[in-house]
């Protein structure tokens, strides 16, 4: 009873306006809560936008991670590495904001342990890789075009064969995942989409 | 009088397998020993993208005429026949594997490219100027030079 109370009192005061402390100071405490939770909230965003933040989980590092640390975009002439954010991840916030609640499906994934083998990936990364292209496909590859646009491309620059396909391809309104599937891991299993690219098809 | 034999025998073994032992093993390793770090692989640079490379004979797996780092071959895919299969071709504007790549083992023609085929870099490389490793007489074929 007496409990009760206390905390319909405690309520209440919430609501009551204060005549100890100045609108001003109220103001001030507000503005910094506000600040730590912003702060916390970005950070908390910066952290899971690391690299290692995604290699922390097994699932990757045992596949797509290895896989990656082979090609281009890991090691390169210039130095300049693309890392997982950097093409999994949108740059703009609404953007983000939307791919990180996605990720809470993942997060999930992990706790049924849906890739937990190489096995079960192998089995599941058509669907996944398909995801992927869906997205770049609709986005027009906008995470590729964060580092790579095509006005800045010097064709006369390119090799033979990316000069001849650039141009047309381009042109016929392609977009960068039409041509550069498995840019940055081993391609799943291709005998559906491509059964000419594959053994016995 | 046996033990004699065995005696002679016993040194033959060694001197003959000291002379064999002595001559330089020819490996592509050099004769670095087992247990040292081999040499480091002298960098190669690669030749730039090209028109197809003339052929010295009829019968040789053309040169490829372009890059080929990180195309992968596999179980899952087979990144050279997503430009040089039969239904690709055209959209890469690359040459098409000719038929003889779809020919089985015992002369059956396929409807793919054959298991005997699939892995393209047995006999397709890229080009590097590099010093042979050999040293040889070879000559192309004349008639097929381009003049
Ligand atoms: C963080 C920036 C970044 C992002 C994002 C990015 N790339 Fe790259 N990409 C690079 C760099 C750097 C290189 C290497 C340039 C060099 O040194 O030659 C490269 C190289 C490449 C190459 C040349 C490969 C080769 O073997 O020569 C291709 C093709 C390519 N990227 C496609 C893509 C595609 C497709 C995407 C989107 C899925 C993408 N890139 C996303 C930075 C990026
Ligand atoms: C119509 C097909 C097609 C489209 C669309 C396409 N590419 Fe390419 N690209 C190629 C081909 C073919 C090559 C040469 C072969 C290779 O490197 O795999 C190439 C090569 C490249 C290279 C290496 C160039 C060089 O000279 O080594 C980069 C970088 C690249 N593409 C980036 C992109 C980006 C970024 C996009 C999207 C804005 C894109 N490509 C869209 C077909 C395409
Ligand atoms: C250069 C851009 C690029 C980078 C860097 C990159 N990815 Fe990917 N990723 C892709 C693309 C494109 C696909 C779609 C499948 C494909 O084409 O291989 C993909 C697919 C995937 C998939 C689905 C399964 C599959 O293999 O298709 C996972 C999981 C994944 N990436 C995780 C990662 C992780 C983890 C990293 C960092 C270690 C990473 N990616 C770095 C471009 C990239
Ligand atoms: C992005 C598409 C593409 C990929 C992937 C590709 N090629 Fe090619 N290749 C071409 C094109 C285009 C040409 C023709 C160049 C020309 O005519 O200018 C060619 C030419 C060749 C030729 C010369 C053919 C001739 O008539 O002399 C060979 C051999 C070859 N490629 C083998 C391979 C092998 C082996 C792989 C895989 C390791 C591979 N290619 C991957 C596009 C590709
Ligand atoms: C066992 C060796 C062998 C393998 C493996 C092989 N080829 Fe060939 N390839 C040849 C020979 C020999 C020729 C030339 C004579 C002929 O056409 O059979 C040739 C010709 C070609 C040509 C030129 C065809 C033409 O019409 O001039 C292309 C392109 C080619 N191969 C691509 C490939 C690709 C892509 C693969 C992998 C899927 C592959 N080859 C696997 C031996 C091989």
């Amino acid at each position: 009873m007496n409990q009760e109370t206390k905390k319909a009192g405690w309520w209440s005061a919430l609501w009551r306006p204060s005549v100890r402390y100045s609108v001003f100071s109220l103001l001030f405490i507000g503005f910094v809560i506000g600040v730590m939770f912003w702060g916390g909230f970005n950070t908390a965003m910066e952290a899971t936008n690391q690299e290692s933040f995604c290699i922390s989980c097994h699932e990757m590092e045992e596949n797509v991670y290895k896989e990656y640390k082979n090609t281009i975009h890991y090691s390169n002439r210039t130095g300049v590495r693309a890392t997982c954010p950097d093409c999994h991840v949108p740059k703009e916030w609404t953007h983000k904001m939307i791919r990180k609640i996605k990720a809470s499906n993942e997060l999930w994934h992990k706790a049924l342990g849906s890739i937990s083998t190489p096995e079960k990936f192998e089995a599941k990364r058509l669907e996944l890789a398909q995801n992927v292209w869906r997205t770049m496909k609709e986005t027009d590859s906008r995470e590729c075009r964060n580092c790579h646009s095509f006005d800045s491309m010097d064709y006369t620059k390119q090799a033979r064969r990316a000069i001849q396909q650039h141009t047309e391809g381009f042109d016929a309104g392609q977009t960068c995942i039409d041509c550069h599937k498995g840019i940055a891991h081993s391609l799943p299993d291709m005998h559906d989409v491509d059964p000419s690219a594959v053994i016995g098809g | 009088m046996k033990h004699l034999l065995r005696w002679v025998a016993v040194t033959l073994c060694c001197v003959l397998g000291h002379s064999v032992m002595a001559e330089e093993v020819a490996s592509l390793r050099g004769g670095t020993n087992i247990n040292d770090p081999s040499l480091p692989a002298e960098i190669i640079r690669w030749q730039p993208e090209s028109a197809p490379l003339p052929r010295d004979y009829v019968q040789q797996p053309p040169l490829i005429p372009h890059k080929i780092e990180g195309y992968q071959i596999n179980l899952n895919a087979n990144k050279c026949l997503t430009c040089h299969s039969w239904a690709n071709y055209k959209k890469a504007n690359a040459t098409k594997i000719s038929p003889t790549h779809f020919r089985g083992r015992d002369g059956i023609e396929l409807a793919n490219v054959s298991a005997r085929r699939y892995f393209c870099t047995q006999c397709h490389v890229p080009q590097a100027n590099t010093q042979p490793l050999v040293g040889n007489s070879f000559e192309s074929v004349e008639l097929l030079q381009p003049r």
